[in-house]
């Protein structure tokens, strides 16, 4: 750093940028982990089902698992497309 | 009963060998009878770091296959006594490494041996899964960048899931150490800071190495740069090996040098 650098634009602070990416991919990646091994191809052929009926895309369905205590819930949310 | 410790990272170039050969060689300094195992089978550079690339005659796989015994195989360091280092092999690949051979050598390794210390290849194949398989604790090399971050975290749920202890319903213990560290950019605000990444990753900090100099110039001579008493990554690897034994140290090089006034205005 020299006198001149003073007179140069403040940049934002990149590490902040950086923690918080990976807070997000960390956290996205730690759940998709934690789910058991049926659960991409349990979602594909629920996709293929809705799919006869409906044109859908690949993430109009999101499958969570969520265990808690004593039970385990299977969330399901699909999105239609608008009519 | 030998302690089984794995140096692994996920990415590559982070520091997982230099860091093996610093370990393995401060645990054999404080007298404690260390082996290194050098996983990264076609690959293999601990060799190289460690000085004895000449001296290879016999290596793992060899052991594995046994096509050599252990004794022929074991490579005695020239710096210290309690030291010694099993060398990859350069001509096969990964799928050499199976898991009861591995665990045999382990097996035979662990009635010799205070700490045996498995220097785990990049990546989350199949060599980095031999070389975390059999390991009681874990020694997490990251960067503070977002790449080797992410890899990191990778590795842990990898060590939490797929690891003989886990497997066991046991967990490996493990320890986070931030390598090319640079505490002026940290307080620039260009880098992640160790708090940061311990916060991430949620693993228990072991140590911090300063980005330095002297890692390249020990490696060009094959030292281990614990050896280079007067350099800060040497330093820095000495309190970590000591922490890793149990003893409270201090952290050091976590922040940036005061520039004298001058410095600061005409550069430097």
């Amino acid at each position: 750093m020299s006198i001149f650098s003073y007179f140069k634009k403040e940049q934002k602070a990149t590490a902040s940028i950086a923690k918080e990416r990976l807070q997000i991919i960390v956290a996205h990646e730690r759940t998709a982990r934690s789910q058991p091994d049926y659960l991409p191809q349990m979602q594909q052929e629920i996709l293929s089902v809705i799919r006869k009926y409906v044109s859908i895309q690949d993430d109009d369905v999101q499958v969570q698992l969520e265990n808690s205590e004593d039970c385990s819930v299977l969330e399901l949310n699909i999105t239609l497309p608008e009519k | 009963m030998a302690k089984i410790i794995v140096v692994t990272s996920g990415k590559g170039g982070v520091g997982k060998t230099t860091s093996s050969a610093a370990i393995s060689t401060g645990l054999a300094l404080r007298g404690h009878k260390t082996v290194v195992i050098d996983f990264d089978v076609g690959l293999r550079n601990l060799d190289l770091i460690m000085n004895c690339e000449r001296r290879v005659v016999f290596d793992f796989v060899q052991v594995i296959n046994k096509e050599a015994t252990l004794k022929q195989a074991l490579i005695k360091d020239k710096r210290c006594d309690n030291l010694f280092i099993l060398a990859a092999s350069q001509t096969r690949d990964k799928d050499a490494l199976s898991k009861e051979g591995v665990g045999e050598v382990l097996d035979e390794l662990a009635k010799e041996f205070d700490y045996i210390i498995c220097d785990s290849p990049a990546g989350i194949e199949h060599g980095a899964l031999m070389a975390l398989y059999f390991a009681d604790e874990a020694i997490i090399v990251t960067n503070p960048e977002v790449s080797s971050v992410r890899d990191s975290d990778r590795i842990i749920g990898i060590l939490q899931s797929r690891s003989r202890k886990a497997e066991a319903g046991e967990t490996v213990k493990e320890h986070l150490l931030v390598t090319r560290y640079n505490p002026v950019r940290v307080e620039k605000g260009e880098m992640l800071s160790v708090e940061d990444v311990e916060e991430i990753l949620a693993v228990p900090l072991l140590g911090v190495i300063p980005e330095s100099e002297s890692v390249i110039k020990n490696s060009n001579q094959g030292t281990p740069v614990i050896l280079d008493d007067d350099s800060d990554a040497g330093q820095a690897y000495q309190d970590m090996v000591s922490r890793l034994l149990g003893e409270q140290v201090e952290y050091r090089f976590l922040e940036a040098e005061k520039k004298s006034f001058l410095k600061r205005m005409f550069g430097g």
